[in-house]
């Protein structure tokens, strides 16, 4: 460690001011802190601080998600083979499939989110800020694995400059970065981020997998819900089923191995990864709690007004809560705390609301089988607004305390 | 009759070098003193001595430009070494070398049952200097209506010592001291205690029995607990031996010049309870206490958390109670400190083992340990501080400068040493005591 640490001190002088190198300061800066604690102590104020920093909590970020990204990579490869007709369904050669495939989307995610903060914090004279390690992970979690790589060079880019450094970079942006690059995808190009052709990867990659069909298709059951005209509960159940056409139950929603955005179908991992960041109190358990909450209870009333026009409406609790995106919303969207409500009453509102929302959205509109998305970016934009009511409250008491 | 109060937010940070015998006082002399203006928060001074006057102890130093009438003694008799001044003759410290010569006598007739008499001493004796005032945290303004005075019984700071029992004269000193206290509002004088066995009832005090963590010892939080400061109204807060002080000033005419101060820190060899003058030269308190180990050192007069960081050749700063030495940290490379899983680290957060190590007591430097970010994390400030205040509003209220919203979100409210738990929580890193203080003094310049 020593010798590394002096080939950082030595290569010091390159960087700043009037260095060779100078135009890659951010970069030496970035490098240099990750490897090693700053040396910088105390200058006013407290003399000890508490050991956890931002990096620490993005690190942990990224640890909760590393189950669903196992599992994607898993189940990338397990349709694929599903697609193809396979019978034998060898573990690490799915593996290794569904690694082979997203590794492309989540290099070109960080390449390009990564090259701009880079670039903005050496323009701004900053410290390079650690946020987009997660939203740089999310990108690929949430996006169809058939996504295009240019497509997800051209959203990462738009919600990096746009949506983050526009407003002054991490912390201080209204919207999560991650899920309005998938919300740009969504609308700019509608026919690759929705239907049944993109949610499961139909090309042998490298020799591995087979050869599927030419005009496959692999609906996800939302996908299948919306088309299905179901009149029943009965009929809705038959009418979602995996790509080969079998039918699927509760815990094959909860476990995950159906077609769907990457990261997402996992509802067992997505807990898995809750719980690290409940236990190492990174997430607020306020909001998660109150997502899960909202949601359940929109649910519950749409299944008690259950009608043919909207067939989703016939969905349980617990599939509803299970499909989609909604559980990875709720535990890894919706608490990101910069743009979630920074109240604590607040918090329960927004994420009951952040679960409503989406259901509501799932159920009753037929042109968005997913609803998580837009739930949690519509309540990124009222979050401010719950949390000045919230403040306002604070602010009423003192008033009344001061005239009495 | 007494209040009970629970504090339920806070934090206790257990450290390293806590004094052993508390009870066992060493006693230290010490070549020259110094006063430090700046501790003083809010008052203009304007120089009463010039250098090689000779000065009695309890002599006036200098007095405020504003309010002439309080001003700051001397701690000891002797010949005035230097003014020391710093950029734009701004006075840093005034040294007096420790000689022969007698102390003031102030005359005490009346003042317990005259305001203007009990309000005269105080001033005169500089012990009004000590006190403070929400709003703005300075020291107390002699022409405000003091609503409420608030006696902080015991320091619940970081490796703080307390009194643990009181002589007969010392209690005589506090009955003294209230009554005073009493003449100078038409309020209540509240005085907190942890340990009622410590501080018996004080005829003429409210006494406030408060239990739980850090703050729980700060005027702050026991002013938010038992009625907050409203715009326009102004309290007084002092600490215990402050009060004592003025006890004795009240009994025997003659200003206590002594302090006792606990030498604490990990990087103390034997932590202890030293006797010594207000003002002392820090390497005569210290006297060689501190471990020689090639690292380092930040010596802090005061605790981790509100005191002021000072060198071996300075002098001890208000409120005199407390040296703290811990590592400085800027000698170390750890390698990827931040996926540190190692138990030496001390946290708040579940994702450090320390953190669950109730019993262990841990030796931190001064370092960041990250770096400087925008409020990124919420709730963070709210988990330690015990008051109906919203403080990441109030901290960005400050940070804009709106008069108006940081008046709504309750400024008159805070000290900056309420922030001081939030401060160290903050993974962002922020100043916030700083921020605190510039938003209360830009306060301060625009109202008045």
């Amino acid at each position: 460690m020593k010798a590394l640490k002096k080939l950082l001190d030595k290569a010091r002088p390159a960087f700043e001011e009037g260095g060779k190198l100078h135009a890659f300061r951010s970069v030496y800066d970035g490098f240099d802190t990750f490897l090693f604690t700053p040396r910088e102590t105390s200058k006013s104020g407290v003399h000890i601080h508490d050991s956890m920093d931002s990096k620490r909590t993005m690190i942990i970020v990224i640890a909760a998600l590393l189950p669903c990204l196992l599992f994607g990579m898993y189940n990338t490869g397990y349709q694929h083979w599903l697609a193809s007709g396979a019978t034998e369904f060898p573990f690490w050669s799915l593996l290794l499939y569904g690694f082979l495939a997203v590794l492309p989307r989540i290099v070109v995610s960080y390449v390009v989110g990564l090259g701009i903060e880079f670039t903005v914090a050496q323009w701004r004279r900053e410290e390079i800020q650690e946020g987009f390690l997660v939203t740089g992970i999310l990108i690929p979690m949430i996006c169809p694995i058939e996504t295009p790589l240019w497509m997800i060079a051209v959203a990462t880019a738009f919600s990096v400059i746009f949506v983050k450094e526009v407003f002054g970079g991490t912390g201080y942006n209204i919207f999560n970065v991650a899920l309005v690059t998938r919300a740009f995808l969504f609308f700019a190009y509608p026919a690759k981020m929705s239907g049944d052709s993109v949610f499961v990867s139909t090309n042998p990659i490298m020799g591995l997998g087979g050869n599927v069909a030419d005009g496959f298709t692999g609906a996800t059951p939302l996908g299948q819900i919306a088309t299905s005209g179901a009149a029943s509960h009965a009929e809705l159940a038959s009418s979602m089923t995996t790509i080969t056409h079998e039918p699927l139950s509760t815990l094959d929603m909860f476990i995950g191995l159906i077609p769907g955005s990457f990261g997402e179908t996992s509802t067992l991992c997505i807990l898995i990864g809750a719980l690290i960041l409940l236990a190492t109190g990174i997430a607020s358990w306020r909001i998660i709690l109150s997502v899960f909450a909202g949601g359940a209870a929109m649910a519950l009333i749409a299944n008690c007004f259950a009608t043919p026009t909207y067939p989703a409406s016939f969905l349980t609790v617990a599939d509803q809560l299970c499909l989609g995106g909604f559980a990875f919303a709720a535990v890894f969207m919706a608490p990101d705390p910069v743009t979630s409500c920074r109240t604590n009453t607040g918090k329960y509102i927004y994420g009951f609301l952040v679960g409503v929302v989406a259901i509501l959205i799932r159920t009753y509109n037929n042109g968005y089988p997913e609803g998580a998305m837009l739930a949690v970016l519509l309540m990124n934009a009222l979050a401010p607004l719950i949390d000045y009511c919230v403040v306002e409250a604070n602010v009423r008491r003192r008033m009344r305390r001061s005239r009495a | 009759m007494s209040i009970g109060i629970k504090v339920k937010k806070g934090l206790d940070l257990h450290l390293e070098g806590a004094v052993a015998d508390p009870r066992h006082i060493a006693s230290r002399p010490t070549a020259t003193v110094a006063v430090t203006p700046d501790d003083f928060v809010g008052l203009v001074p304007k120089m009463d001595v010039r250098e090689g006057d000779s000065v009695k102890a309890g002599q006036p130093l200098f007095h405020d430009k504003t309010h002439p009438e309080i001003k700051v003694v001397s701690p000891a008799a002797g010949t005035v070494k230097a003014v020391v001044r710093g950029e734009r003759r701004k006075i840093i410290r005034v040294i007096i070398e420790v000689g022969s010569g007698d102390s003031v006598k102030l005359s005490t007739e009346g003042v317990l049952s005259d305001s203007a008499k009990a309000r005269n001493l105080l001033l005169e004796s500089g012990l009004w200097a000590m006190t403070t005032q929400r709003p703005y945290a300075i020291v107390t303004d002699p022409d405000a209506e003091l609503r409420d005075i608030f006696v902080s019984g015991f320091d619940s700071a970081p490796l703080a010592e307390n009194i643990t029992s009181l002589t007969d004269e010392q209690r005589r000193s506090l009955e003294a001291g209230v009554s005073l206290l009493g003449l100078l509002t038409k309020g209540k004088v509240y005085v907190s205690r942890r340990d009622a066995s410590a501080i018996p009832d004080i005829k003429g005090a409210e006494m406030v029995d408060v239990a739980g963590p850090h703050p729980s010892g700060n005027a702050g939080t026991l002013i938010a607990a038992i009625r907050p400061v409203n715009k326009g109204e102004t309290v007084m807060c002092l600490d215990l031996p402050t009060l004592l002080r003025i006890g004795a000033t009240v009994l025997t005419g003659i200003v206590p010049s002594t302090t006792i101060v606990a030498v604490t820190g990990s990087e103390v060899k034997e932590p202890e309870m030293v006797e010594c003058h207000i003002g002392a030269e820090i390497s005569a308190v210290l006297n060689g206490n501190i471990k020689s180990d090639g690292r380092n050192h930040r010596i802090i007069s005061g605790n981790v958390l509100t005191g002021v960081a000072v060198g071996k050749d300075d002098y001890l700063r208000f409120p005199y109670r407390q040296i703290t030495v811990i590592p400085e940290g800027d000698d170390v490379d750890e390698f990827m400190g931040w996926a540190s899983l190692s138990p030496s680290k001390m946290s708040l957060s579940p994702s450090f083992p320390g953190h669950f190590l109730r019993r262990k007591l841990f030796r931190p430097d001064a370092r960041l340990q990250g770096g400087r970010r925008a409020m990124i994390m919420s709730g963070e400030y709210d988990k330690v501080m015990p008051m109906d205040i919203l403080p990441e509003y109030l901290i960005k209220a400050i940070l804009s400068r709106d008069i108006d919203r940081m008046e709504q979100l309750g400024i008159y409210e805070v000290a900056p040493e309420d922030f001081a738990l939030a401060e160290y929580a903050d993974t962002s890193k922020l100043e916030l005591q700083k921020i605190v203080r510039e938003g209360l003094d830009y306060m301060r310049k625009e109202l008045e």
